[in-house]
């Protein structure tokens, strides 16, 4: 007879392991991505392909020379952080900054904690911060949905490319301008006649003081384009149907739970509401804050990052209800439309205390404190 | 939609390969080895002596307190020796061991199938009866039935619930006895009714089983305030607190009993035993134990004389497979891996349980990655990634605030922590850490 294993309970295991977790992420991403290869074309296979062959080899060479531990790439985490930092950057951005980001993400972000398991923030979003602070520039520049390079994008892009190129994002274009004062004087009284630009002007793509256009914007797009992805942005923010294909097929796998990109969606929702109905004049209504500026990959992919979110499912509503006001605040009242990554990332940091004071509902707690 | 415990659980693959085999009587052995400590409590005192004849059904070992359990001769001979054998615990301790002559039974014992419906004990007596008759809690803990029985004062008692859920994967031994012994079981639900003179029992069946549901539900007509509830296969369903919650919506606080909220859990096969002993003057010297496993020939549930060693079994099922890798005693989430199979059956053994070898070894390790998937499947509601950290580190004040107490060692943690981290076997360390901890406080 074979040796007997001798080991405690339990003896079965259910199969789920990091590698498959990590690759049905993986998974859940491909429907944005093949919508963002339609609607930017060769740019965005580039501009992926770049960021997840950087993330992974970065991560193997820190390991195998610096770390000197063995490389664990396999487990498809780098991957994952590849694909999600190439999702939030637009698809004409120069590849040497997206490998600097790489290098970033991997390198700071993850391997200077530890590794997978140990980094306080979601490893993507500290690359795409640090360039969106290094490169502001490229980093806003984004092409038109349907006016891809496929023909030219070994060329490198010059300046007269990006303006020919280049569209602001909806939420840009709303951030830049709602609120602002512009005058114009009156020949006839010499009077200065001022008219604060409002969401409608947006809509009507003009603003007219006294019967002349005094300033003309970007067409903001209809909300059927924001659905589908035809709108300018990051290449994997753009397509709000492809994120949820992922979201749903992520929940199906149970791969992540409802919970934080619910608790997110809804609070943005409730603020940018409220805002929306004291002064609809100057705050845009909540539907426009849901399907733009990458809200649904941040709040289904970002957020959700298993390392930095927190354990408890109290915890994650304080988490999720916390980047939603932060993100609604950012793009409201602050510099960035798209705010997103900075409230995720400022909630990452409050994890390790959200983990410490909010435990899970213990069983027989309430009863024994009722007593 | 069907009742369950409302917090955490998980569903492994449910394996019920014997759920169809008939209660086969096992034949005799030639030799038992009856422990003499087979329950929760103060091992009871052997009252036997080598060259003592004994019948089936003689007290061979005396409960030495109020937790506590007298043993009795699950076979007829001689009593060879008094000695340390090797037991499930995988540790040697006292055995009565006995050699096999016929099959003599103490004449006290009626032998008679009849079903016998009136009770003529008192709750006093019942309660007296069951303790001399040895039992204990058949669903694995061996708890001394007479003691969850006697309810103390200024406690009262409005349900008793039956636990026939055999959440454990694999195992059918309860399912087996819900479909051929109901009526005796049933019988034993109104014994133990009336010596907790409750009017309302509900037995808890989960809905893999809708056979045993159909059946108890066409027969509970007949024995008023039995009722039959299906309920969402969930494990760890058939722990107390999981069931009471499930059953009636009443939680058990933390560090309490059911008692505390009024109910009283007792095992199918419990029931079954208690019909035995007060109905016919048997004490608990068999069980039915499952034999199963993927590989395993002919899986079987055996109504098995306490004492008779595991090898018996796995023969009269086709043999120890080739690929066998490790056997368990008990089911695959809460068993424990044997290390001998000469060990003996025990009043605990529900089943035994072979693995293959590829399903033997445990799952390859890495870092936590921080998913919180052990938090959502606890059905206690506690942080298992965090209690498997403080107890490497051996903080235990941290372990004791963190409630590592309340952990019912369900194994949901383990099973499904996808980085492969063995997170009960530490959780259990820092508890037997803390329990020894708060005992000393106590002194
Ligand atoms: S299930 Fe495992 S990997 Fe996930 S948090 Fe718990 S211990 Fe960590
Ligand atoms: S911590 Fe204890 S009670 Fe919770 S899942 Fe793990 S073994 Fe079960």
């Amino acid at each position: 007879m074979n040796k007997l294993f001798i080991s405690p309970s339990p003896h079965v295991y259910e199969d789920t392991t990091v590698k498959r977790l990590m690759f049905d992420v993986v998974i859940a991403l491909l429907p944005a991505l093949v919508f963002s290869i339609y609607f930017f074309g060769m740019g965005a296979i580039i501009v992926t392909l770049t960021a997840v062959v950087s993330c992974i080899a970065f991560e193997w060479l820190i390991q195998k020379f610096i770390l000197k531990q063995e490389p664990s790439i396999t487990d498809g985490s780098a991957l994952v952080t590849g694909i999600l930092l190439a999702f939030n950057v637009p698809s004409n951005l120069p590849i040497w900054i997206i490998i600097i980001g790489s290098l970033v993400a991997i390198g700071v972000g993850k391997m200077s904690f530890g590794g997978l398991g140990n980094n306080p923030f979601n490893p993507a979003l500290v690359g795409r911060v640090f360039m969106l602070i290094s490169f502001p520039v490229q980093m806003t520049s984004w092409p038109i949905p349907g006016v891809t390079r496929f023909t030219n994008w070994l060329k490198p892009i010059s300046a007269a490319d990006l303006d020919a190129v280049t569209g602001a994002t909806p939420l840009g274009i709303i951030g830049n301008n709602v609120g602002k004062v512009l005058e114009k004087i009156d020949v006839a009284t010499g009077d200065t006649l001022r008219h604060t630009v409002t969401i409608q002007d947006i809509y009507n793509g003009q603003v007219v003081i006294n019967e002349e256009v005094v300033k003309t914007f970007d067409q903001v797009p209809e909300y059927a384009s924001q659905l589908l992805g035809n709108i300018g942005g990051s290449i994997g923010e753009i397509s709000a149907i492809a994120l949820l294909i992922g979201f749903a097929y992520l929940l199906i796998r149970k791969v992540i739970t409802w919970h934080i990109p619910v608790s997110i969606i809804g609070s943005v929702f409730l603020f940018a509401g409220v805002l929306h109905l004291i002064n609809p004049e100057y705050y845009i209504a909540p539907e426009f804050h849901l399907l733009t500026g990458g809200l649904l990959l941040g709040a289904i992919f970002m957020a959700t990052d298993y390392v930095t979110s927190p354990m408890s499912v109290k915890g994650i509503w304080v988490y999720g209800i916390g980047i939603g006001l932060i993100t609604v605040s950012i793009r409201v009242f602050g510099v960035y439309p798209e705010g997103v990554s900075f409230a995720i990332l400022i909630m990452n940091a409050f994890v390790p205390l959200i983990n410490m004071y909010i435990k899970p509902k213990r069983f027989g707690e309430e009863v024994k404190n009722g007593q | 939609m069907l009742k369950t415990f409302p917090k955490g659980g998980v569903h492994p693959a449910e394996g019920k390969y014997s759920a169809n085999s008939v209660i086969e009587k096992l034949s005799l052995p030639k030799t038992v080895s009856i422990p003499i400590a087979q329950h929760i409590g103060a091992p009871s005192k052997a009252i036997v002596a080598k060259g003592d004849k004994v019948k089936v059904g003689d007290k061979i070992a005396e409960s030495t307190g109020f937790v506590s359990a007298n043993i009795h001769s699950s076979v007829s001979g001689t009593v060879v020796k008094v000695d340390k054998v090797l037991d499930s615990t995988g540790y040697k301790r006292p055995c009565v061991i006995i050699d096999v002559e016929g099959d003599e039974w103490n004449e006290s014992i009626d032998r008679s199938i009849e079903l016998k419906k009136e009770i003529s004990l008192t709750d006093k007596e019942i309660i007296q009866r069951i303790n001399e008759s040895g039992i204990v809690g058949l669903g694995g803990a061996t708890f001394p039935s007479h003691v969850k029985l006697s309810v103390p004062d200024g406690k009262k008692i409005d349900v008793l619930i039956i636990n026939g859920v055999e959440c454990e994967p694999y195992l059918t031994s309860d399912h087996r006895l819900m479909l051929e012994k109901a009526k005796e079981m049933l019988v034993g639900i109104q014994i133990i009714m009336k010596a907790l003179s409750v009017n309302l029992a509900l037995i808890g069946i989960e809905n893999n089983k809708p056979d045993a549901i159909s059946h108890l539900q066409n027969l509970v007509k007949d024995y008023p305030g039995v009722e039959v509830h299906a309920l969402k296969v969930q494990y760890p369903q058939g722990g107390e607190k999981q069931l009471i919650k499930a059953l009636i919506n009443r939680e058990v606080p933390s560090g309490a009993l059911p008692l505390n909220v009024g109910a009283v859990v007792h095992n199918v096969g419990t029931a079954f035993a208690v019909y035995e002993a007060v109905q016919k003057n048997k004490p608990l010297f068999e069980r039915i134990v499952t034999l199963t496993g993927k590989s395993v020939k002919k899986p079987s549930n055996f109504m098995v004389r306490i004492g008779t060693p595991v090898t018996e079994l796995i023969e009269a099922a086709g043999g120890l497979p080739e690929d066998t890798g490790k056997v368990i005693n008990g089911g695959p989430m809460m068993g424990k891996a044997l290390n001998s199979l000469e060990v003996p059956v025990v009043k605990g053994t529900s089943g035994i349980l072979i693995m293959p070898v590829v399903l033997s070894a445990r799952k390859k390790e890495s870092d936590c990655i921080r998913c919180a998937k052990c938090v959502s499947v606890c059905p206690q509601g506690l942080e298992p990634f965090l209690l498997n950290k403080l107890a490497q580190l051996g903080k235990n004040d941290k372990l004791e605030t963190n409630a590592v107490m309340d952990c019912i060692e369900c194994g949901s943690c383990s099973y499904t922590c996808p980085a492969g981290l063995p997170l009960l076997d530490y959780i259990r360390l820092g508890k037997s850490k803390v329990s020894q901890i708060i005992r000393s406080r106590k002194q």
